[in-house]
């Protein structure tokens, strides 16, 4: 019941809503409407705040993470108040990516951020966020693409391939602040304006270390000691924490901390296996994540994972984390020559999902995901095609499959491609299943595994050489 | 409260066993909701419950205990649960000096401290009130989760005598002027990290093991993701005390978590497979 009527009281409001709090105890885990709200103020306020919207399990606030796509995999978005800890691919040349769609998300929704290196300057990072797509634009920038022409076809109702429906389709509409997900061309930077027209707050490591900021004594990091009390600082002096009810309209902080964990922060983990400073970053966690519960923040964090000598530590902080994601790009390893992988530039993760105000989370089914870079968009897809079922040898005959199409569904020339492998698949298996009918049953060794996935041989010469036991002839 | 698994467990909230130490644990996967059940159980069965939250908010828990059907906010006002939130505690101690000492001292230290704050606050949550009508049947302790403690600087020993006076004083105290037994209950989470190779965890975990009357171990399945079995539950009563002259009870099923409940079945029996 208790579901039902947070749904209703969804549904009827305009927009995300926030309970306002009494006092000094906004959380964005306070549940809307007006039956769970214990303010002091007349009535609920429904304040919405742009570029979120209510998660549609829980009512919990969302934000985008910049990229549509991972906001699916995430069950809608990034909760407020939680933290996106990136696990960084090795060279790191694709996480700074995940780090500006971010920062780009919240230049274009008007939310605050605040952004903490130790390597590169701030406002550096603020110059290279990639542009948003906007509508007037739009067209051109697409006639290379072969997107236009096919969204005729890309509203049908998918029957077969009805999970492809969840990757998100290339919506060429207009950028606006109402909207929750927007698209970014990597090839462009964000325009001047619009930057400067934002309310930012940068934290470079080797300024800060030096000044004479007063700083409570505490068991971490200088480095990190500082950057926590100066994000304190700001979520205080800004409000985000409700700790100033004068303001009349409320906004989202987003803080991105860059190669968190790296020994550019004065941390050790990624040298010596045992250094002093082992709780240091797993400490700096815990106190980031509880200022983030108590403000309307969110975190995106990135970590060079790979390099932390202790596997105990990088445990500890996915569980310290909400979201992980983690990133591992094909550059360097043995499947950079796979044929299977020609279209991608890595495989994306997603190693942890929080149960937030529920038992259940909204964990997605598909698990082999892959990233490519295109030339301007950044997208993720699924890569459950033949070929790698073929490479994991589970290719049980007398199934249907369902067929990823060589390129995505409105690319130009995969019609025929597909349409070839199906009939092709589709023959194997009246073949296959043809010959199970009458066949005698097949020898077993005894150990009931599967001995050889039917693989191409099934058609060389009309028999099965050795196939996947079946049992016994059906009547 | 999950119905079923009380039913496993052959308790219900009038009857469950005093002076117990029920240990949860869980491996690839999560195991918070063995915590929802057993908050809601004890609050239903009147005692008084000391929670020691170190990984999550209060409303999480609140909102997650209305599905269940208790209400954390209405059990706090009347005093039948003490929480302790760990995150926001953990922003006061430390941005702001703090004058007395705070349940989590311990993070302003730089060398590794011992817990004794932090109990001294789970002594007083949980001393019998003098008021002469016994308003609670038991005092209970929940902590979720110990394995966080070792992220914070705790030692493995640290966080073992901590549970150690605690049960000594949750599960049996003599006050000095009435004969009164104060038995209580404990029930902590701690994650089993597996092959991380953790091994402070691995030292809390074995320790504890060894002195836990039940186990409650959720794992996820050695074949990877389902959607229809979330993982595994394997239940081991334990006779710390008393020589292992019988063997210990183990019981094994598979579970699916549901919006509001959690199903429970033999293995391989699950319904999505029937």
């Amino acid at each position: 019941m208790a579901a039902v009527a947070t749904c209703g009281s969804v549904a009827a409001s305009t927009g995300s809503a926030v309970a306002t709090a009494s006092k000094s105890n906004v959380t964005s885990f306070q549940r809307r409407g007006p039956r769970a709200s214990v303010t002091n103020d007349s009535g609920p306020r429904l304040v919405s705040i742009a570029g979120t919207r209510p998660s549609v399990r829980n009512g919990q606030l969302l934000v985008s993470t910049g990229l549509p796509a991972l906001d699916q995999l995430l069950g809608g978005g990034l909760a407020v108040g939680t933290v996106l800890l990136i696990e960084e691919d090795k060279y790191n040349i694709y996480s700074p990516l995940l780090f500006k769609y971010f920062l780009a998300e919240g230049i274009v929704n008007g939310h605050t951020l605040l952004v903490a290196s130790a390597k590169e300057d701030p406002a550096n990072i603020l110059q290279e966020l990639p542009a948003p797509l906007l509508d007037d634009k739009c067209k051109k920038e697409f006639d290379e693409d072969v997107y236009n022409h096919k969204t005729p076809e890309s509203n049908i109702k998918m029957k077969i391939a009805w999970r492809y429906q969840l990757l998100p389709k290339m919506e060429i509409g207009p950028v606006s602040s109402s909207r929750f997900g927007h698209y970014y061309d990597a090839s462009k930077r964000m325009p001047q304006e619009l930057i400067e027209a934002s309310n930012w707050h940068g934290f470079f490591l080797p300024e800060k270390i030096s000044s004479t900021l007063k700083v409570e004594p505490c068991s971490l990091t200088p480095g990190y000691t500082k950057l926590l009390q100066f994000i304190q600082n700001i979520i205080y002096e800004e409000g985000f924490d409700g700790s100033n009810p004068q303001k009349k309209q409320r906004n989202i902080l987003r803080i991105g901390i860059q190669n968190l964990g790296s020994p550019l922060w004065g941390d050790d983990i990624c040298c010596a296996e045992n250094g002093g400073n082992s709780h240091s970053l797993t400490k700096f966690l815990y106190v980031l994540r509880g200022l983030l519960r108590t403000s309307l923040s969110a975190c995106i964090i990135t970590m060079p994972t790979h390099l932390i000598q202790n596997k105990a530590i990088i445990a500890r902080v996915t569980t310290l984390s909400d979201v992980v994601v983690g990133l591992e790009s094909f550059i360097g390893s043995e499947r950079e020559t796979n044929p299977l992988y020609k279209d991608y530039h890595g495989l994306i993760h997603i190693r942890q999902i929080p149960r937030l105000n529920n038992l259940i989370c909204d964990e997605s089914d598909v698990k082999d995901l892959a990233f490519k870079l295109k030339r301007k968009l950044f997208t993720i897809e699924w890569v459950q095609d033949n070929y790698l079922r073929q490479e994991r040898n589970i290719y049980p005959p007398g199934f249907s499959y369902l067929l990823k199409q060589k390129d995505s569904a409105w690319g130009e020339g995969s019609l025929q491609h597909s349409t070839f492998l199906m009939s092709f698949l589709a023959k194997a298996t009246a073949f296959a299943s043809r010959l199970v009918r009458h066949s005698e049953p097949l020898k077993q060794n005894g150990s009931g595994r599967i001995r050889q996935a039917a693989g191409p041989r099934l058609w060389h010469d009309g028999r099965r050489q050795e196939a996947p036991g079946l049992l016994g002839i059906p009547p | 409260m999950f119905v079923e698994l009380n039913n496993l467990l052959n308790t219900t909230p009038d009857r469950a066993e005093q002076g117990k130490l029920t240990l949860l644990c869980d491996a690839k996967t999560d195991g918070s909701f063995l915590v929802h059940h057993f908050l809601s159980f004890y609050l239903k069965a009147n005692c008084k419950v000391c929670f020691v939250a170190l990984i999550q908010s209060f409303s999480h828990y609140s909102i997650v205990g209305q599905k269940l059907g208790v209400s954390l906010t209405m059990a706090r006002e009347r005093g039948q649960l003490v929480f302790l939130e760990g995150l926001k505690s953990a922003v006061d101690v430390v941005f702001q000096a703090q004058k007395e000492p705070h349940p989590l001292q311990f993070l302003r230290e730089a060398n590794a401290g011992n817990l004794k704050p932090l109990f001294e606050f789970v002594r007083e949550a949980l001393k019998p009130v003098d008021s002469g009508e016994a308003r609670w049947t038991y005092p209970v302790l929940l902590v979720d989760d110990l394995s966080v403690l070792l992220s914070l600087g705790m030692g493995a020993v640290a966080v073992l005598d901590f549970i150690h006076y605690c049960r000594a004083t949750v599960c049996w105290e003599l006050k000095a002027s009435i004969l009164y037994l104060m038995q209580g209950n404990m029930v902590v989470l701690v994650h089993d990290s597996g092959d991380a190779e953790d091994e402070e965890n691995d030292i809390l975990l074995n320790g504890l093991s060894h002195q836990s009357h039940l186990i409650l171990r959720a794992e996820g399945l050695a074949t990877g993701f389902c959607r229809d079995v979330h993982g595994q539950l394997r239940i081991l009563w334990r006779r710390p005390s008393q020589p292992a002259v019988h063997r210990d009870q183990s019981f094994t099923y598979q579970y699916k978590i549901q919006d509001k409940s959690v199903s429970f079945f033999a293995k391989g029996m699950s319904p999505a497979v029937l």
